[in-house]
């Protein structure tokens, strides 16, 4: 039985740009498994969360502890704006995983991993040339393709119609029952009652209230949330 | 006037029924400078994506002296890479002085800072969009070059195609290293330069429009690879 990743545990994490703080002091845990999502308004510093977790930022402070040292070969990412390179769909999986050290049946992965996302008409096509709803499904199946512990999306409908959105959010609870574990930022509040198990909020680089989104939606304990999820405006 | 339009005539005579010597003139520029752009690219590409994608103390003085010797005057080119080949040189022992292959090593060091620096903009721009998607992946550098190379290729033909340009169009460095012997080292400009100076305008002329027109018709092949590319790849 090979050992998880999971549980991530992060202690007073904090990140600075000049003198201003855009996150500060996080403290929580991740546990294998959930549907993490991170909420809050824009600049609120969900995606530099999600880049500090991922590790493509450093923090200036606190830390990031995941269970096992080669957690970085078991994490996958989306980006608000998918990043396609100028080869086929398939082609584009293909590479994520020679990357990734697979040297067998990796055509057959890549087909697979279209398949699951619904895109087998869109394999021979170039990428770039794919709709944007497509090509964030394409970057789905590319990071799934890869069998990661943990997923994180940053907003990764937040440029697409409903009819795309509905799609993506059906195969993130896809990726999320074969047991990969989901952290996702969002800003919309009906995504994320719709995918949720758990709600971290961020209010301008805080972590304002880490709850269960059953009792976050219900009773927020912070006036932010509750704010927030009455749809005012936050300042 | 007169004259001129006889030199037409005769150069047009000339193109028409594929002189030999026009021919053979034709065949070495294309020779010479092509390989200097293989040689060049080779050198080029990966060493402009590598500057485009590390970062070390003088990084940026380096960079700016590629982009300073892109304007390299081919004279100059020519004079430098004379003195290293000529017999007293550090390169001398070779016996390479006014030969093809030092018209290839004049052409290839002046256009390597161009297809240098050209691929260095290019992949530093291409790496601004696909950086974090590609340490997502945990791509090596080795890996992320070698996809921005491709990734761009279409981009990059056209400053392999601009380095061609320059090279074939030169005539300073192949002058000075070449020696414009006839049969052995003469090139379309020394040819031109030559013919031009003795008042054989006829086949001066002849060499010009070829000139002219293998340049415009690499121009246009860049424009047409890159629209279609730009087409069937997004
Ligand atoms: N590299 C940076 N330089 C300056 N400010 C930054 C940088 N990255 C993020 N910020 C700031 O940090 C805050 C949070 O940004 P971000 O995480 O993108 O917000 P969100 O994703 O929640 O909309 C914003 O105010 C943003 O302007
Ligand atoms: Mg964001």
């Amino acid at each position: 039985m090979v050992e998880s990743i999971l549980p991530l545990s992060v202690r007073s994490l904090s990140y600075s740009v000049g003198a201003v703080e855009v996150i500060r002091d996080a403290s929580f845990a991740i546990e294998r498994g959930s549907r993490n999502i991170v909420l809050g308004a824009n600049g609120a510093g969900k995606s530099v969360l999600l880049r500090l977790l991922h590790g493509l930022l450093l923090p200036s402070g606190g830390q990031i502890k995941w269970a096992r040292a080669d957690a970085k070969f078991k994490q996958a990412m989306v980006f608000q704006r998918p990043v396609m390179l100028r080869r086929t769909a398939r082609e584009n999986i293909e590479f994520a995983l020679q990357v990734a050290g697979r040297e067998k049946n990796i055509s057959h992965a890549a087909r697979a991993a279209l398949e699951s996302v619904g895109l087998t008409h869109l394999a021979d096509r170039p990428a770039r040339l794919c709709s944007g709803g497509e090509q964030q499904r394409i970057a789905l199946a590319r990071a799934w393709a890869l069998v990661p512990e943990v997923l994180f999306l940053d907003e990764p409908t937040a440029s697409l119609d409903p009819t795309a959105t509905k799609a993506i959010e059906e195969i993130i609870a896809a990726i999320n029952n074969t047991g990969t574990t989901i952290i996702m930022t969002t800003h919309d509040i009906g995504q994320a009652k719709r995918i949720a198990h758990r709600v971290l909020f961020l209010h301008r680089g805080r972590l304002m209230e880490d709850a269960l989104a059953g009792h976050f939606f219900t009773e927020p304990q912070s006036p932010e949330a509750a704010a927030f999820i009455k749809g005012e405006l936050l300042w | 006037m007169a004259e001129i339009s006889q030199g037409f005539t005769t150069a047009a005579t000339l193109i028409g029924t594929a002189n030999t010597e026009l021919l053979s003139i034709v065949w070495l520029s294309l020779k010479v400078s092509g390989i200097a752009v293989m040689i060049a690219s080779l050198l080029a590409l990966p060493f402009g994506a590598w500057l485009a994608l590390v970062r070390f103390p003088g990084r940026q003085s380096l960079i700016a002296i590629l982009n300073g010797m892109m304007g390299l005057p081919p004279v100059v080119v020519g004079l430098l890479v004379y003195l290293a080949l000529s017999r007293a040189g550090p390169l001398g022992s070779l016996g390479l002085l006014f030969t093809p292959a030092a018209m290839v090593a004049a052409q290839t060091l002046l256009i390597f800072p161009i297809i240098t620096a050209l691929t260095r903009q290019v992949i530093e721009d291409a790496w601004i969009e696909y950086r974090e998607q590609l340490i997502s992946l945990n791509a090596s550098r080795g890996q992320s070059m070698m996809a921005l190379l491709w990734d761009m290729r279409f981009t990059l033909l056209t400053a392999v195609l601009a380095g061609f340009g320059r090279a074939i169009a030169e005539v300073g460095a192949v002058m000075i290293v070449g020696g414009n012997i006839d049969g052995i080292t003469r090139v379309m400009t020394t040819a031109i330069s030559l013919e031009t100076s003795k008042g054989d305008l006829a086949l001066a002329l002849a060499l010009g429009i070829v000139l002219i027109g293998i340049v415009v018709i690499v121009n246009a092949i860049a424009q047409i690879v890159k629209t279609t590319a730009m087409k069937h790849h997004g």
